[in-house]
């Protein structure tokens, strides 16, 4: 791993009025660096809430403790809203999952790229412009003068992802968070828009956390994988290791992955064990 | 030139927008149709005699009898109310039978003084209801929210006509900081020229400050009360608007950014509920036209509400029917104002 750029120790999220007596987060740990980090695990397993914690931007119901957050050595924990908001964009960012909804509907798609740039860049609004086209183009956007003064209906899914890409990257953040980046799209263009953000976050040398519940797809992009179920992570490995999971639950994902070699019941769904809930970590440092 | 295999003039796009124009006028035209319908026969029902309102109580048999046929009382129903149909469209409300002028004359007579209250009560309202509610939703349970919601709540359940006269009983009988009933004290009404009707710009007009200070202590009671009301339904629907913008995904975009809270709402997501708010405050206007009426006759305010009132209570069916037809016909102009404000400013529907 690269010298880390956050670290989170122990993060709780608990949410106000929840009587299921389990939190949504439960005592997660990891550190990123400038790499590709890929966290998956099923629906309602604490993923998007894990992203959200990282930039302070949980819902008002949800209280966040952790015994530590730190991005660059600073503790985000106590933090002030106002560093907060230097960080966000500048420092971490993240991409949404769907462009239809994560775009303001009434503004033009390349006002919304110059917004995020000048919000932490002194520059003139035709500086920023010329800033804003150049990133359409990164993410191979053609006539990129006129998908600018587009509104996100008249785009679509893909571009739209590709244009989200642009607005979240434009300030040059060390860390970006893509939050199922690529869940919303057609099937068709889900690889392409991948590969985009593969290419600008290898280019700048920008750590990635990819949170995807599509273990196929983060073992593809990733140098590590967080494997997450009710709130904890149950085990940390490297992608090139993930042959040798030893988590039974790991296992189960990658068995019910279609292979070329032999047969998966393609319906079978993995049995869940009820020690999982607060069984031990599989850790990549301890074993093999 | 147009090219013949570019399908001519009526391409898909003009033929949809023609036929939704067509509907659109067809259903106002139904819209007022039914209007009149509902407020002749309604006037028709009232237990009010025009007869012995013009021959009085004493009048002979004869001569009441004359003037029943006259006003083609004797007529079927459905006769008369064509009748009416056919001078309505003409513009011809018929006569008020109290004043003795046509009844569209004497609206229009006293028509300024109502859009000049309803006006400044709807600015007041509007600069007031439209901050409030999205500083409600922006703080969403907070102090401010709670204070907010509890004042709305005393605005909605306390009577305009309650307020007005709580009102006179404080600022102007109590602590004499505003002008009693009426639109400007009788020294200052024959100073300048009335060219608009409405006082606080025919005073500007003519230079005369003393009287236009005199409109403004006149009018601000009752506009600042009617402004309330206004201001009550305004941010309740502001706030809804904006609490439902504010879950939204791109307001979590805005503050990945790094934007304030402040800068997300008032220029992210203010935006997405600009429409909705015109069209509440469009509606509100409406509503303070109407709401003129009670507000008038406890202020003496000599406009529309009050004609209207007098003309209730001294049984001039015409102007009564005349009246009703115009608020109507109001409310259907404003419907079609905001309709009209949605498909030109959302650009979603362009
Ligand atoms: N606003 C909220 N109020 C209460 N509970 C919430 C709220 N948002 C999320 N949760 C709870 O937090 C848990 C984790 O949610 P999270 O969105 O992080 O899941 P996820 O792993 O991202 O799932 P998905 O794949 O569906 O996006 C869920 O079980 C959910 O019940
Ligand atoms: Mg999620």
């Amino acid at each position: 791993m690269t010298e880390p750029l956050l670290e989170v120790e122990n993060l709780r999220i608990r949410f106000a009025g929840n009587r299921t007596g389990r939190d949504a987060v439960r005592g997660v740990s990891f550190r990123v660096g400038r790499e590709k980090l890929g966290i998956v695990g099923e629906s309602g397993s604490g993923k998007s809430q894990t992203g959200r914690a990282l930039l302070k931007l949980t819902p008002r119901s949800a209280q966040v403790t952790a015994t530590r957050m730190r991005f660059r050595g600073e503790d985000l924990l106590t933090a002030s809203e106002r560093r907060m908001r230097e960080i966000r964009g500048r420092s971490i960012s993240m991409i949404l999952q769907d462009p239809k909804f994560s775009l303001n509907p009434l503004m033009k798609v390349g006002e919304q790229i110059v917004e995020a740039y000048r919000v932490h860049h002194q520059a003139d609004q035709k500086t920023a412009r010329e800033r804003a086209l150049k990133m359409l183009e990164a993410v191979h956007i053609r006539d990129a003068e006129r998908v600018f003064s587009l509104l996100p209906h008249e785009v679509s899914g893909g571009m739209g992802q590709r244009i989200m890409i642009a607005m979240m990257l434009i300030p040059e953040p060390d860390i970006i968070i893509a939050d199922e980046p690529t869940s919303a799209l057609d099937v068709t263009v889900r690889r392409q828009v991948l590969c985009v953000l593969n290419e600008l976050v290898e280019a700048r040398d920008t750590g990635l956390i990819l949170i995807s519940h599509d273990l196929n797809l983060v073992a593809s992009f990733c140098d590590r994988i967080l494997v997450m179920y009710s709130g904890r992570v149950l085990e940390e490995i490297e992608a090139s290791n993930l042959r040798n999971a030893r988590h039974p639950y790991t296992r189960a994902l990658l068995d019910s992955l279609p292979r070329l070699d032999r047969h998966v019941d393609p319906l079978r769904v993995p049995q869940r064990d009820p020690s999982w809930l607060d069984g031990p970590v599989f850790g990549p440092e301890e074993g093999s | 030139m147009r090219v013949a295999a570019q399908g001519g003039y009526l391409t898909p796009r003009r033929r949809r927008r023609l036929r939704e124009t067509l509907v659109a006028i067809a259903s106002i035209g139904v819209t007022l149709l039914g209007l009149v319908a509902l407020t002749f026969f309604i006037g028709r029902m009232l237990p009010l005699d025009p007869v012995i309102k013009i021959v009085g109580e004493n009048a002979p048999q004869a001569a009441y009898d004359r003037v029943y046929r006259e006003l083609g009382l004797d007529q079927p129903l459905i006769v008369q109310f064509l009748g009416y149909l056919k001078s309505a469209v003409t513009l011809d409300l018929g006569n008020s039978l109290t004043s003795g002028r046509p009844v569209l004359e004497d609206i229009g007579r006293v028509f300024p003084a109502t859009i000049e209250l309803a006006t400044v009560a709807m600015v007041i309202g509007t600069g007031l209801g439209v901050p409030l509610g999205v500083l409600s939703a922006m703080y969403a349970n907070s102090w401010i929210d709670h204070v907010v919601r509890t004042v709305c709540l005393i605005g909605y359940s306390a009577p305009n006509f309650w307020l007005g006269l709580m009102g006179l009983m404080i600022f102007y009988a109590g602590l004499g900081w505003v002008s009693g009933p009426g639109r400007i004290d009788f020294v200052y009404e024959y100073g300048f020229e009335q060219r608009t009707g409405l006082l606080l710009i025919d005073t500007i007009m003519a230079g005369n400050w003393d009287a236009f200070r005199n409109a403004v202590s006149h009018i601000v009671l009752p506009a600042a009360i009617l402004a309330f009301s206004a201001m009550t339904y305004i941010s309740r629907m502001t706030r809804s608007f904006m609490a439902a913008q504010l879950t939204q995904e791109y307001i979590i975009t805005a503050r990945v950014k790094g934007l304030s809270w402040r800068r997300t709402v008032w220029r992210h997501a203010f935006r997405n509920i600009a429409v909705q708010v015109l069209t509440v405050i469009a509606l509100s206007y409406a509503f303070l036209l109407e709401g003129a009426v009670l507000t008038e006759t406890v202020f003496a305010w000599p406009g529309f509400g009050r004609y209207l009132t007098s003309a209730l209570l001294a049984g001039d069916m015409n102007a009564v029917v005349g009246c009703t037809l115009i608020i109507g016909i109001i409310f259907v102009t404003i419907n079609l104002i905001c309709d009209v404000l949605y498909r030109v400013l959302d650009p979603r529907t362009r």
